[in-house]
């Protein structure tokens, strides 16, 4: 809710400074109707938070409220096209003919998801990451469909924690319609380790329900492949 | 989101606000003291009911939205376990398969009924189903082709429908944040699903959707109308930024949601 608490900050367009400036303050609701009134004070009550102790407070900036999200996406974005272009550049020995068409299949998809971000983030897009590989040996089945797994289960954690921080409903939607994407690349390369393994307990809950993951969580575990230093300590959390 | 917080925000527009939630302040002490006793999940709705009181109004209808995925659920659940009963399914890993979905579609049954029911609703009960559709597939528990067909469309569907009410959840972020974990679930489902036809060799399908390729048929084209989209926010996917992206792979790589109307009239066949 960076948005609002950045409004905050400036009493031309504070909730309280809007009302006072505009009008008398009880005639605001009955003005505004209760309906509008609802959402916006609704967003005042999940009020940014400083996040504590943040190892990631300098290198690139994400930036705050539904860029920083946005950037977010497209920082991990970023990570699985480079993957999966090195899986299919290098493609291990003894690949099927199925193997082969699904990661090719899926290195367009996270390129075509990487470039559509940095369009629609246009200047506001972080420069280009650089990723650091050196933990996956591509010559080798096993290590590549590992990192795949554990890529494809991270980024549908990631974007699942990620709606929740979204305040843009057309981007709200635009998360939702890649998250299934990736839920798919997961079941798919989970499949390929172990047919049958596409939902199993490692990521489906009790309640049916998939894994979620705050920002800092996912970079946590994503930072071991990227290489440039990033700062998520202004994304909004709440 | 700390609810003291939004109330004392409230109340600097609105100096009347705790007479408008109660005519005491006394039963406003009794809400906030309640929370250690109300489940987490149940707070946002009853955030929702205190102002719909108060203003007349809520912001959206959460327990119709949720409700709605209830409806969904109990046909999958009902699918998938009246399908477990019969002998169609080859045992080993298709059984297994359909076992672990089935197994996750009555927890979200279970789920939604245990929210519905703390947010203060209640919760559809389970409806008669007829699986033929009205004899669109009359073979649907004889012929395995047919049951993974409907599976599929089930599952693809389900993903759209979850998808398309996002939106509507955007202000309850614990409704959300559980809506999306199912999405991703119905969408590794979806997957596998495909997956599984394809291996059979009864479609050519991939895990992910091509165009709007049903590799099912005209039956369930419903299903998959809209899914053949490849510009995203303005933004033309096919070759972006000169980057080697056929428009299949375009397709392929969003999918796309469906409102509440258009799931409606692709499941009522369904429905007995």
């Amino acid at each position: 809710m960076e948005k609002i608490s950045h409004l905050e900050k400036d009493p031309q367009h504070s909730v309280d400074g809007f009302v006072k400036s505009k009008l008398p303050r009880r005639s605001f609701l009955q003005f505004a109707g209760a309906g509008m009134a609802t959402v916006a004070l609704v967003a005042v009550g999940c009020k940014k938070e400083i996040v504590g102790n943040n190892t990631l407070a300098d290198g690139v900036d994400l930036g705050s409220g539904d860029v920083g999200i946005l950037n977010y996406a497209y920082a991990l974005e970023q990570l699985e096209a480079a993957f999966y272009l090195m899986v299919v550049a290098n493609m291990y020995s003894g690949a099927t003919p199925g193997e082969i068409v699904y990661f090719n299949d899926i290195a367009k998809h996270e390129v075509a998801h990487r470039e559509f971000f940095k369009n629609a983030l246009g200047t506001n897009a972080i420069p280009d990451l650089e990723v650091d590989f050196t933990s996956i040996d591509f010559t080798s089945r096993t290590s590549v469909l590992a990192t795949a797994k554990a890529f494809e289960d991270l980024g549908v954690s990631a974007y699942n924690g990620a709606g929740a921080l979204l305040e843009s409903a057309d981007y709200l939607l635009l998360a939702g319609k890649i998250v299934s994407v990736e839920a798919r690349h997961a079941a798919a390369i989970r499949d390929l380790i172990s047919n049958g393994s596409f939902a199993n307990s490692e990521v489906i809950d009790a309640n049916g329900l998939d894994v979620s993951r705050t920002p800092l969580q996912v970079l946590a575990i994503a930072g071991t492949y990227i290489k440039t230093k990033i700062n998520a300590s202004n994304l909004p959390t709440s | 989101m700390n609810l003291i917080n939004l109330i004392e925000e409230i109340e600097k527009v609105d100096s009347n606000v705790y007479d408008r939630l109660s005519p005491r302040r006394k039963a406003m002490k009794t809400f906030f003291n309640m929370g250690s006793k109300v489940a987490l999940a149940s707070v946002p709705f009853a955030l929702g009911s205190m102002f719909k009181k108060a203003y007349g109004q809520t912001p959206v209808d959460l327990i119709g939205i949720l409700n709605f995925a209830l409806t969904l659920e109990h046909l999958e659940f009902c699918y998938y376990d009246r399908a477990c009963g019969k002998s169609i399914i080859p045992s080993g890993a298709a059984k297994n398969a359909i076992g672990t979905i089935r197994d996750h579609e009555r927890a979200h049954v279970a789920f939604l009924t245990s929210v519905i029911t703390s947010a203060g609703g209640t919760p559809v009960k389970a409806a008669k189903y007829d699986f033929t559709a009205k004899g669109t597939f009359p073979d649907v528990f004889t012929n395995y082709a047919t049951f993974l067909a409907v599976a599929q469309a089930f599952e693809d569907t389900g993903v759209r429908a979850y998808k398309g009410q996002a939106g509507n959840l955007i202000s309850s972020n614990v409704y959300l944040t559980a809506a999306l974990q199912i999405h991703s679930t119905e969408a590794r489902h979806a997957a596998h699903i495909r997956s599984m036809r394809r291996a059979a060799g009864f479609a050519m399908v991939k895990p992910w959707i091509t165009g709007k390729d049903s590799g099912i048929g005209p039956a369930a084209q419903a299903a998959y109308d809209g899914e053949e989209l490849a510009t995203q926010a303005g933004i033309l996917i096919t070759n972006i930024n000169g980057k080697d992206i056929p428009v299949e792979a375009a397709t392929e790589s969003f999918d796309e949601p469906l409102t509440k109307e258009q799931v409606t009239a692709i499941v009522t066949p369904f429905f007995a």
